[in-house]
């Protein structure tokens, strides 16, 4: 028999008992559209997620401080604090294949403007932390090189510190008070949102390294250097790098432990990642059993229909179709239950996944192939279980089967 | 004569039902020719569904040979009786046997799309002409509950004549008729034979076999007569006694047992 009699035997078997196939089918329709709106959750938390990694800065490298450890005892990160500035210098007149360079320097301090005030983090970098955390103003603009080499009393504002003490009207221009100097607000910050483990980004003030260092701070030693590379590629070469140069800036002799650590993005959000990897794939299963459900109820059906057919069954093969016809008939019958069944199951996946997103405004990604594994699982749902009774079928007795009341 | 349609050599053919053996043929001779028209009788238990399963390849002897159109049956494997079915024969049932729901075009359809030699250019032309035969051109597209049981015997006889089988296989075809459509069909199968094609009726009926040319009973799984039926009824003739309520004598066939006798 050729392909398109068997569908078309399987769709004319399948209109005959309209009620049947459609509750048959809703098994399989039910699994297919769990596991394509769960994976669409899942891939949309772990697209949230690299989004927000991608956020943080492009082919960046970080460099902190490492850890002392004397006598067995570690003194934990940053307990032995020696990055300076002219670390940073030498790497970025060194550096071969960083693109850009920046120390950075944290203070926590309360900002006050007017009547308002607010608890902040200030951050004292340089001009190339702009290309570096690919992070451009809002309005006004970023302070200069020139500002950067005189020590100037200037500053960008972070989209929530800017929210907060500026709730109406424009902070570019105004003056505001850090540890009772005064600076000149000279941009705001695009928002950045959350960083991948949950943290504010925007709740930050940035302002000339040099600055910070002189009028805030007071120290000499920074808290990480920031550096990015040309091209991705690069990244791993350009951690080496940085470590040679380190260990070179900071004197280390053979056989001394680094007292610095350089590390990459890859790194940042792991975990957020992991967990969510693990959720799409705990949700999926857990759809997947509701598409295993479906296919017995496939093969429950299939099951009765080779009996109450028994008869046919034998008709068929007294007018001369094979075993294998007959297996065929079944088997093809089974599948395009169950692949119609993911068709209507993938269409309704989607309408789903749009519907949880308006409503939660969690971000979903149905992906093309999230709706071809879907549609091929169902019909591997099909094969799977409409083999049984179609050998069933097929086994028959020729004159048993004719005989069949 | 050319080949037999059918022959048989010594068959036998043993069941075992639990310990016991039962012997349903026990080395039965059989030749048929191109163009009989043959009735095969006996009671349940005589060995006749035994020899229709055989004679239809749809069970294999125990022993003997059976040669249909020439074709050596005993050897086959099920896929190759399969096919045989599907070349030389034509099946008439007594339940009919249609496929429920589906019209009468499409049961006549059914055999030639298990047709693996390609040997037909046309098979809806060829649906249709041999619905026409059996005078149901106008009812192709009806499905069996809508219609009678005379009708739907004529679909099945379309359904076995639209391959052009060596044989066409009757078991009990006016078993579940009236007397009415019971001569309308045997009309039907007369008018087939005069036409050139070889029919092996099985019936228990001897007012069946009055239709045939040959008769054959069996009893305890031998032949036990094989008869050229003596006066041989028309079915034309018959619609005359089917009107005045005269029931047809099998006055020659003097040993015919009575039909329904418990096996």
């Amino acid at each position: 028999m050729k392909p398109t009699h068997l569908v078309g035997l399987a769709l004319h078997s399948i209109r005959r008992n309209v009620g049947r196939s459609i509750l048959t089918m809703l098994g399989v329709v039910i699994g297919v559209a769990s596991v394509v709106v769960m994976v669409a959750i899942g891939m949309g938390a772990q697209a949230e997620i690299q989004a927000r990694i991608d956020n943080l800065g492009t082919n960046m490298i970080i460099v902190t401080p490492g850890t002392s450890s004397r006598g067995g005892v570690s003194g934990g990160a940053g307990s032995m604090n020696r990055l300076t500035v002219d670390d940073a210098e030498l790497l970025r007149r060194e550096g071969q294949l960083l693109s850009a360079v920046t120390p950075v320097i944290f203070t926590r301090t309360r900002i006050l403007q007017g009547g308002m005030n607010w608890f902040t983090t200030i951050y004292g970098v340089d001009t190339t932390y702009e290309q570096i955390r690919t992070w451009p103003v809002d309005s006004g603009r970023w302070f200069t090189a020139e500002e950067l080499r005189s020590n100037r009393k200037v500053c960008l504002l972070g989209a929530t510190v800017a929210g907060n003490l500026f709730p109406e009207g424009d902070p570019v221009g105004q003056s505001v008070r850090l540890r009772d100097v005064p600076f000149t607000v000279v941009g705001v910050l695009k928002a950045k949102g959350q960083t991948p483990e949950g943290s504010d980004q925007d709740d930050v003030i940035l302002a000339p390294y040099t600055t910070v260092q002189t009028r805030l701070s007071g120290r000499q030693f920074i808290a990480q250097i920031l550096a990015s590379t040309w091209g991705k590629d690069d990244v791993p070469a350009a951690m080496e790098e940085v470590k040679v140069l380190m260990r070179e800036s900071h004197d280390l002799s053979r056989g001394e432990d680094d007292d610095f650590e350089v590390k990459d993005q890859s790194q940042l959000g792991e975990a957020a990642r992991g967990t969510t990897q693990v959720m799409t794939m705990l949700l999926s299963a857990i759809a997947s059993v509701s598409l295993v459900v479906g296919g017995i109820g496939i093969m429950n059906i299939m099951l009765v229909s080779v009996t109450e057919r028994t008869r046919e069954i034998g008709i068929r093969r007294a007018l001369g179709a094979r075993r294998g016809d007959v297996l065929a008939q079944f088997l093809v019958e089974s599948v395009v239950l169950s692949g119609l069944g993911g068709l209507v199951g993938a269409v309704l996946g989607v309408v789903i996944t749009a519907v949880v997103g308006q409503v939660t405004g969690w971000a979903t990604a149905v992906t093309t192939s999230s709706l071809a594994l879907a549609l091929a699982f169902s019909g591997g749902v099909g094969v799977f279980f409409g083999w049984y009774p179609a050998r069933r079928a097929a086994a028959l007795d020729v004159i048993d089967a004719l005989r069949y009341q | 004569m050319g080949t037999p349609v059918i022959e048989l050599r010594q068959v036998r053919r043993d069941y075992a039902v639990g310990e016991a053996v039962v012997h349903a043929l026990r080395g039965v001779d059989l030749r048929i020719e191109q163009g009989e028209m043959v009735a095969i009788m006996g009671t349940s238990g005589s060995g006749k569904s035994t020899l229709m399963n055989t004679l239809g390849c749809l069970d294999r002897p125990s022993s003997g040979t059976y040669r249909l159109d020439g074709v050596e049956v005993q050897g086959l494997d099920d896929d190759a009786r399969a096919d045989l079915r599907n070349q030389k024969l034509g099946f008439v049932f007594q339940g009919f046997n249609l496929l429920p729901r589906t019209t009468a075009l499409e049961n006549v359809l059914l055999p030639m799309l298990y047709d693996r030699r390609g040997r037909f250019s046309d098979p809806h032309a060829r649906a249709l002409r041999a619905l026409e035969r059996v005078g149901l051109g106008e009812r192709t597209h009806h499905v069996p509950s809508e219609l009678s049981g005379g009708q739907q015997q004529r679909v099945a006889i379309a359904r076995a004549l639209v391959t052009d089988p060596a044989l066409l296989l009757a078991d009990e075809p006016t078993g579940n008729l009236d007397t009415h459509t019971t001569v309308e069909v045997m009309a039907l199968f007369q008018e087939l034979n005069a036409q050139g094609i070889t029919i092996v009726i099985v019936t228990h009926e001897d007012e069946v076999a009055v239709y045939c040319k040959r008769a054959i009973t069996l009893r305890d799984g031998l032949i036990e007569r094989d008869v050229a039926v003596q006066g041989r009824r028309a079915a034309e003739d018959l619609g005359a006694w089917d009107r005045t309520g005269h029931r047809p004598q099998v006055d020659h066939l003097p040993e015919g047992r009575p039909p329904g006798e418990p096996s």
